[in-house]
């Protein structure tokens, strides 16, 4: 679905910049193909510049520098409504004094749909999101669950190709945020339109996203599948953003092809991926999953072998996560599956770690 | 509430079946419960109780006085009984005049009251006349010798004053000889009874009050009208501002509220005088020629230029307050969904500060309804409004009929209120 190459893209942010007060560049060279029919989800920390870039997208906020383009044409001067496009807001904004059924009617009345065509699209798009019965009812007689479908189908009864969320689970407990997720990617599956979502919850943009644009500091750090990113992040922000992970610092003490070996503070030698180094001598972050590090294994399996110390347990259920001493590093987690011959382990025992290079990669010094 | 309600555990431990639902102490349910309410409703009324006192004698207690002289009529039966009693053989529509008994016993009672009470003379005189022209003079003219005169006293009478001659003041002694009267309202809607005691119409050069309510009403709509119109886009403009500014701007929608009424009034005098900085202005500029130059103040211009000043924060302040709370995305998302600019400002922004706009619009029109001292100075004549008469007619010698015409007010304003609660509902009204 990724777009084949920037002219393909349905969406296409070239070279966009922005600013609010002339001083600082809120999103920084910006460049992001989007393919039709597409789950983007652009996920950062909050301020990183996401919803101002969906709010130029939507055209609410004019772009400083660069274009926007839609569908192959620039819309920098085409204004919010004849954009096309659908949204989704955090707080919904449903519009208070209308009933459901209106708010729904709202965009088509506007597209001068006529009576017959309105009602047949609005009681689709409600039964889509199974509000069907709630037809007559004003937002404020809803539940926050129920505003957010409503919100949903008010963005998507007009058809469009290009629908945004921004953050549109934020405020939904979590296990209604997680049936919404699903919900939501059906509907995108089924009707197969464009979505661009904004979050800031790394689970969420996982289950989601066919891809998942990173933001930090106004710039994209990665972007990539899901899987890719959690597996294989370029760098160490979005390394430390996806995911549990563990951070050791150290020094390039050599490299080999694709591999390297780092000596950490503590002066014992990692052997690691080299995936996003200046060279040897340069600082440099290891990142390695938890779920990586295994218990009692053999240096002929393993190309890293450590002694650790455990400091803390904590059961989980399916699994036990051990935080231990290793490297002189006091956060070093690893996640021990509980199973039937699962390991019993006490705080303070001392027990053999160790991970294959491959898991282990060496990103930027950050 | 929250400690009452604690303590009253159910027990629902002892026996299968509990009848009655009881306390953790024993007592029932119900009773637990009424009596942590009643405590919380005391403590209500004790915070209540002084502002209840001070309005009951400043407000309440007033307020009564008022309607209560809008029918009191103590003057005529209270001096002339004799008179009122002779007089309920007679017949009223017929125009011939009462029998001499009827001017015998009026010489009796006013011989009787000269002797006992000279106030109730002067008092009786001041309540003939309101409903009589010429009454005073009438009376005045046959009390002094009430003591000495003897029969016939009906030529004696006609011959004092002419008056005693026509049926209308005899008409207006029997009618009124009660204690309680209406004829103020019918007065106050320029109505009066006719000789068959039927109600009619006033002469038209005699009507005033129908027309002057009806103007005050157009006033008041048109000021109402007027602080809409300025107040909204102000109020729109100060609410998608940072508090920064928008407190700035405010201070200047409330300067009329700072400032004193005679430094206000001095102002808007010399701004719209003939003379004025406007007229100057006008004529420098060769828009106007120097005989062309309007008049703005002394009239109903006068009157409606400064009311609206006046009134223009009570629009504002809960339109404001009620648009500070309308979050940008609303109209974002009618915009988003396809609607043009002024689709999604008339449909989507324009019916959620409803609320405010009733609410100032009420307050509004029921204060410019009743205003008096800015009307009385800069309204000339043509802007003169119902309070004005009120005002004089309580100072001067007709104070039961400034009562009737207040007490009408009081029930426009009631009725407004009524409306308003069945429109828009009293827990709407939002003031800043
Ligand atoms: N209307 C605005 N005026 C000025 N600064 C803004 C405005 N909106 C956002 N910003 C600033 O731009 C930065 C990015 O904001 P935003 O795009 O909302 O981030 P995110 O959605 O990723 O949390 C923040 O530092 C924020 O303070
Ligand atoms: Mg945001």
């Amino acid at each position: 679905m990724a777009p084949k190459d920037h002219n393909d893209a349905f969406v296409a942010f070239d070279r966009v910049q922005k600013t609010y007060d002339g001083e600082q560049l809120v999103v920084k060279d910006l460049n992001l193909d989007i393919g039709k029919g597409e789950f983007l989800t652009m996920l950062g920390p909050s301020g990183s510049g996401k919803t101002t870039c969906l709010m130029m997208l939507a055209g609410f906020e004019t772009a400083t520098f660069g274009d926007i383009l839609l569908d192959g044409k620039p819309i920098n001067n085409i204004p919010p409504h004849k954009r096309g496009i659908g949204m989704v807001f955090q707080n919904y904004a449903l519009f208070p004094h209308m009933t459901v059924a209106e708010n729904l009617s709202f965009p088509l009345e506007v597209r001068d749909i006529s009576r017959a065509e309105r009602e047949k699209k609005i009681a689709r798009a409600l039964d889509m999101v199974q509000m069907g019965e709630f037809g007559n009812r004003r937002p404020a007689q809803l539940s926050g669950g129920q505003m957010q479908r409503v919100a949903l189908a008010r963005a998507l009864v007009f058809e469009p190709d290009l629908v945004l969320m921004d953050e549109p689970l934020g405020a939904l407990d979590k296990n209604l945020r997680e049936r919404m997720q699903l919900e939501i990617k059906h509907i995108h599956e089924t009707l197969g339109v464009t979505v661009v979502y904004v979050t800031h919850d790394q689970s969420e943009a996982l289950t989601m996203s066919n891809r998942i644009a990173v933001f930090d500091d106004g710039r994209i750090q990665q972007l990539a599948t899901p899987d890719e990113l959690y597996e294989k992040p370029e760098n160490a922000f979005v390394a430390a953003f996806i995911g549990e992970n563990n951070t050791l610092r150290g020094k390039v003490e050599s490299v080999d092809g694709a591999y390297c070996t780092l000596q950490l503070a503590d002066g014992s030698r990692v052997q690691a991926l080299a995936v996003n180094i200046e060279g040897e001598g340069a600082e440099s972050t290891l990142s390695l999953r938890p779920e990586r590090v295994y218990l009692d294994v053999s240096s002929e399996t393993h190309d890293n072998i450590f002694e650790g110390e455990v400091r803390e347990l904590i059961y989980l259920g399916d699994h036990i996560r051990v935080r231990m001493n290793v490297c002189g590093n006091d956060e070093f987690v690893l996640k021990m599956p509980n199973d039937s011959h699962a390991r019993r382990l006490s705080v303070g025992e001392r027990v053999q770690v160790g991970w294959v290079k491959e898991d282990c990669r060496a990103l930027d010094p950050s | 509430m929250a400690q009452a309600d604690a303590s009253m555990e159910l027990d629902n431990r002892s026996g299968g079946s509990v009848e009655k639902m009881v306390t953790a102490d024993g007592l029932p349910l119900k009773t637990s419960l009424r009596r942590a309410e009643r405590r919380s409703k005391l403590f209500a009324f004790a915070l209540v109780a002084p502002l209840l006192g001070f309005l009951l004698i400043v407000f309440i207690f007033p307020m009564a006085q008022m309607m209560w002289r809008s029918v009191d009529n103590p003057q005529i039966i209270n001096t002339l009984p004799r008179t009122v009693e002779a007089l309920e053989a007679w017949n009223p529509s017929a125009e011939e005049l009462p029998p001499e008994e009827a001017y015998a016993a009026l010489n009796a009672d006013l011989a009787e009251g000269l002797e006992r009470d000279r106030g109730a003379i002067g008092r009786l005189q001041g309540r003939l006349n309101n409903d009589v022209s010429g009454a005073r003079a009438a009376v005045r003219s046959v009390a002094g010798q009430a003591g000495d005169r003897s029969e016939p006293f009906k030529d004696k009478f006609i011959e004092a004053n002419a008056l005693w001659g026509e049926p209308a003041i005899w008409r207006v002694i029997q009618r009124e000889g009660r204690p309680l009267t209406a004829s103020r309202y019918l007065r106050a809607l320029d109505r009066e009874y006719a000789p068959d005691g039927s109600i009619q119409m006033r002469d038209e050069g005699q009507r005033t009050y129908v027309a002057l309510f009806m103007r005050t009403f157009a006033l008041s709509a048109t000021i109402l009208g007027l602080t809409f119109l300025l107040g909204f886009p102000i109020s729109y403009y100060m609410a998608t501002l940072p508090m920064r500014y928008a407190n700035l701007l405010m201070i200047f929608v409330l300067l009329p509220f700072w400032t004193s009424l005679l430094v206000r009034t001095s102002a808007w005098i010399v701004l719209l005088q003939q003379q004025g900085v406007i007229n100057s202005t006008l004529v420098g500029l060769g828009i106007i020629g120097d005989d062309q130059r309007l008049s703005m103040v002394y009239n109903m211009t006068g009157t409606i230029v400064a009311m609206t000043h006046i009134l223009l924060p009570f629009m504002v302040l809960p339109l404001y307050s009620v648009m500070r709370g309308i979050p940008p995305s609303y109209m974002r998302a009618a915009k988003g969904l396809g609607a043009k600019p002024w689709t999604a400002f008339r449909r989507v922004y324009f019916p959620q500060p409803l609320p405010g706009v009733a609410a100032g619009g009420v307050l509004v029109f029921i204060i410019s309804i009743g205003y008096y001292i800015t009307p009385a100075l800069v309204g000339g004549q043509s802007g003169r409004m119902i309070s004005n008469e009120i005002a004089r007619h309580i100072q001067g010698d007709n104070p039961g009929l400034g009562a009737a015409i207040a007490t009408l007010l009081l029930v426009c304003v009631m009725i407004l209120y009524w409306v308003y609660n069945r429109l828009v509902g009293a827990d709407n009204l939002k003031l800043g």
